[in-house]
């Protein structure tokens, strides 16, 4: 590709201006806070080479949540930009569909499904009381592949220019002639990437929760997030490896002349289409299981009563999991498939239903007659019943085939899958943050902005994509980036974009909870901030030490913690110590996942020797992984005594 | 990590640790993944199957011959890698050694054969822009080759290590798995074998 500088950098539009330049300064500002408080080191040290799985979830989240501000700006804009009929903001089209392709791409890839995955990490080993993940240094790797994978797709915005081709990406749109210019590559390779690293994190949870539960942790007693973690990570172990195939045969199309999806040379677009959403439907699910789960664990703490039908609830996801790979042709039911397949794919889809019900009705048996706390998670998660139901029905609305045609690409679409998304995977990614702060910070978040928070953004939710319906309903298409008077969409858009004001006012509040509940709120030190069930609460400290647990603890049925609690048994009552075995840290990954960003810019621009540096570069980094005789480490008995010990006085001085 | 109720006196070599344990079982799970991927690999090769456009039609350049020695080369290999691993079993770390030299060799051989093949190909006019069909077969055939280089090169940097520092748990889990990979190879060759060839050379 031969590209003058001033195309190489985009030039010419003020938001983008304003974005280097921002871009710019954020990475100044970071580079010079941490040489100002020679911070370098300890960031090597202590984050970017860790092997321990509650920091890692800890950087996948906070990375998240700032991919969640990106895309959430882009939402912003294209909200401003909808306002009001014919509104200048934007300028042009090209500009908004370059804004709804890289929102909606970032909300999925590199918001909703690494802020789960991040929960997981933090969470699960817990749950099953292991030490750690199956393969720590995996679990690192993993993490740099989502990063720098979105690294590379988020400098489009400047660098080159962003796709523009819609998050799903159809060919021919994504093709050369309909997508000139390198956004579409970048889009293609920042996937890739990434993807490397989901498939790695699915392997890695299997294994270990199938492997290292604690003793007496049957299959039938782990907690729901545990389990949900478990069917996610097999979606993810079947789906990604056809996203992987799909996103390499575009990019050959792209690069090298090939014919997959172009008609030209006898090539099928159609065939992108099913394999994008052979792969995007079960990704669809692998963003709403754990939130389910999440949901879980937080309305039995909660609504302290076991959760109703946990049995049923476990074949639930397990059924949703099965079918979430048989419905794909839902997301085209109006390109001609023929009344036989739409029949076929419209029953499965609804099939569908059946699984989810039964799991709402046993969440709201499992609050009947429960003594309520409406601690701030909680909140959320009651708030999430019957806002996803919202979502749910329409969602079966729209796989009635017949009538699809009616709504199809419509904003009707927008609002449901706003719908399940936020008020599913978003809302959890809340509800799970704030009710693990504690587990990941040792403090709890302050629960009055809390509730500022979370009214904010519900009623805002609610402004926003309520309208939305009937805008659809009135036949506002989706993906446009303008519309007349006469249209007589007005009234119904300016509503939606005082709503999408108000989340974005809400998650203000949030960043500004974080920020004030590390300054002024006090320390969380009993290890068991909300009278929880499962294991994670049962390790003795707040913030636990680099081991999880001092002693494995013993598991004598479902809601382990709660049920030693009843029986009056401390899991911290240790008489003898022992030593543990714990893996060492690693730069490894993180210099190898560089290179994959190297690799990846150079195919993005055909820059062939900046590619093969990095393939060497990661091929290297694999041959010193191989060679490498890394044994880990051994924390001594005498070690893991003092560090229990100097917990407990901490606990003792804190009761008084 | 080593377990207290482990190894047994019969444990093999591979499986005595833990992390070794969770090693295989890892991998069987990629073993997973992979199937995922050569299946929509073959998926989308049989709905462009047709699709030649007006390029050259397959029947016409595969040679049987070729693919026959090509076959054979692979089947092989997955036989000697089978016996290495016997040999390791028993602890004949030079046997051992030697039996996956043959099979690196036997699996170099099937490399230039099919290096051969795609050149000879492409001077006949299909390459992989030819039309969805070509294009279809070699990223199939292009990825299972790739798949045997990296193979090879795994098979070479595990020797080096056995060599260095002899057969222990962990070399052993190494070996083990990187044989398990090469098995894997080998089905799949098997499924290119009938459904590529064999399918275009006889039925069309
Ligand atoms: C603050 C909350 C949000 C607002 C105001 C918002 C707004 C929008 C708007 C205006 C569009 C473009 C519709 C069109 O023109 O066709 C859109 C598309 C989309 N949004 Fe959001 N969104 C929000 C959050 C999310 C979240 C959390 C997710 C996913 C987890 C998400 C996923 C998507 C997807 C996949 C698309 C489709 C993009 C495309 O058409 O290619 N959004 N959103
Ligand atoms: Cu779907």
């Amino acid at each position: 590709m031969n590209l003058d500088w001033d195309e190489f950098i985009v030039t010419g539009e003020p938001f983008i201006h304003a974005g280097q330049i921002s871009i710019l300064l954020t990475s100044l500002g970071i580079i010079f806070v941490l040489t100002y408080f020679k911070k370098w080191k300890w960031l090597w040290n202590e984050w970017i080479t860790s092997v321990d799985h509650r920091k890692i979830g800890i950087m996948y989240i906070i990375a998240s949540m700032l991919m969640l501000i990106r895309a959430g700006v882009d939402a912003l804009m294209m909200r401003t930009q909808l306002a009001v009929p014919e509104m200048p903001f934007l300028g042009e089209a090209q500009h908004y569909n370059e804004i709804f392709t890289t929102h909606g791409t970032i909300m999925i890839i590199f918001v909703a499904t690494p802020f789960l995955i991040g929960l997981m990490n933090v969470a699960t080993p817990l749950q099953i009381g292991a030490r750690d993940v199956a393969f720590p240094f995996l679990n690192n790797l993993s993490f740099w592949t989502f990063f720098w994978g979105a690294m590379l797709f988020n400098i489009s915005f400047v660098i080159g220019g962003a796709p523009d081709a819609g998050w799903s990406a159809y060919m021919p749109l994504a093709s050369n002639d309909l997508s000139p210019g390198p956004g579409q590559n970048f889009y293609l390779l920042g996937l890739q990437i990434t993807g490397i690293g989901t498939l790695a994190t699915g392997i890695n949870f299997v294994v270990t929760i199938l492997k290292m539960r604690a003793k007496g942790m049957t299959l039938m007693r782990m907690p729901m997030f545990t389990w949900t973690t478990l069917i996610t990570s097999l979606i993810i172990i079947g789906a990604f490896p056809i996203l992987t195939v799909a996103l390499a045969m575009q990019t050959f199309d792209r690069l090298w002349d090939t014919a997959f999806f172009t008609l030209q040379d006898g090539g099928m677009p159609m065939m992108w289409v099913n394999l994008f959403w052979l792969w995007g439907h079960p990704e669809v699910y692998i963003v709403i299981l754990p939130a389910f789960g999440i949901f879980s664990e937080i309305i039995t703490t909660f609504a302290r009563k076991r959760l109703f039908g946990y049995t049923s609830m476990v074949f639930a996801i397990a059924a949703i999991s099965g079918l979430s790979f048989l419905v794909w042709v839902h997301h085209f039911f109006t390109m001609g498939a023929g009344p036989m397949v739409n029949s076929f794919f419209s029953i499965s889809t609804m099939a569908i239903a059946v699984p989810t019900g039964v799991k709402i009705f046993n969440w709201l048996a499992t609050l009947h007659r429960g003594r309520i706390r409406f601690s701030v998670p909680m909140v959320w998660a009651l708030g999430f019943i019957p806002n996803f139901t919202v979502g749910g029905v329409t969602g079966v609305m729209l796989a009635m085939a017949a009538a699809d045609y009616q709504y199809h690409n419509t904003y009707f679409l927008v609002s449901h899958f706003h719908y399940v998304l936020i008020a599913g995977t978003i809302f959890a990614c809340f509800a799970g943050t704030i009710y693990w702060w504690p587990k990941m910070f040792g403090v709890k978040l302050n629960a009055r902005l809390g509730y500022w928070m979370f009214w904010l953004f519900m009623i805002g939710f609610n402004i926003c994509f309520f309208p939305q319906y009937f805008l659809g309903l009135d036949g506002m298409p989706r993906r446009i980036y303008t519309y007349f008077p006469e249209d007589g969409w007005f009234s119904l858009n300016f509503i939606s974009t005082v709503g999408a004001f108000m989340m974005g006012i809400a998650f203000v509040i949030f960043v500004y909870n974080i920020y004030y509940s590390y300054r002024y709120q006090p320390r969380e030190m009993s290890g068991d901030a909300w009278d929880g069930r499962t294991l994670e609460w049962a390790t003795s400290s707040a913030v636990p030490p680099h081991y999880n647990f001092a002693k494995i603890p013993e598991v004598k049925g479902q809601d382990a913690f709660w049920q030693m609690k009843q029986e009056g048994i401390d899991p911290n009552d240790i008489e003898e110590y022992q030593d543990i075995h714990m893996p060492n840290n690693t730069g490894t990954p993180f210099v190898m996942c560089v290179f994959m960003f190297i690799g990846g810019f150079g195919l993005v621009f055909h820059w062939w020797p900046i590619a093969i540096v990095g393939a060497i570069g990661i091929f290297a980094c694999m041959i010193q992984r191989s060679f490498s005789r890394d044994d880990g480490h051994i924390v001594s008995a005498e070690e893991v005594r003092k560090e229990e010990e100097g917990i407990r006085e901490g606990q003792a001085h804190e009761n008084g | 990590m080593e377990r207290e109720d482990f190894p047994g006196e019969e444990t093999p070599l591979e499986y005595q640790t833990e992390t070794g344990e969770y090693n295989i079982f890892g991998f069987w799970m990629f073993l997973g993944a992979e199937i995922v991927l050569f299946s929509t690999l073959f998926g989308t090769y049989f709905v462009l199957i047709y699709r030649t456009a007006s390029s050259i039609p397959p029947a016409e350049v595969f040679s049987i011959g070729l693919v026959l020695a090509m076959t054979f080369t692979l089947l092989t290999s997955s036989f000697t890698s089978g016996l290495a691993i016997h040999e390791m079993r028993l602890g004949n770390v030079t046997r051992m050694m030697i039996w996956i030299g043959i099979t690196l060799l036997l699996g170099l051989g099937f490399l230039g054969m099919e290096i051969y093949e795609f050149v000879e190909y492409a001077s006949e006019g299909a390459t992989l822009a030819t039309s969805a069909y070509w294009s279809s077969f070699f990223l199939l055939l292009g990825t299972h080759g790739l798949h045997v280089a990296m193979g090879v090169a795994w098979f070479i940097i595990i020797l080096i290590q056995v060599k260095r520092r002899g057969l222990t748990p962990v070399t052993a889990n190494k070996t083990f798995i990187a044989s398990l990979y090469w098995h894997f190879l080998d089905v799949i060759w098997i499924f290119i074998f009938t459904g590529v060839y064999l399918l275009r050379l006889v039925i069309a």
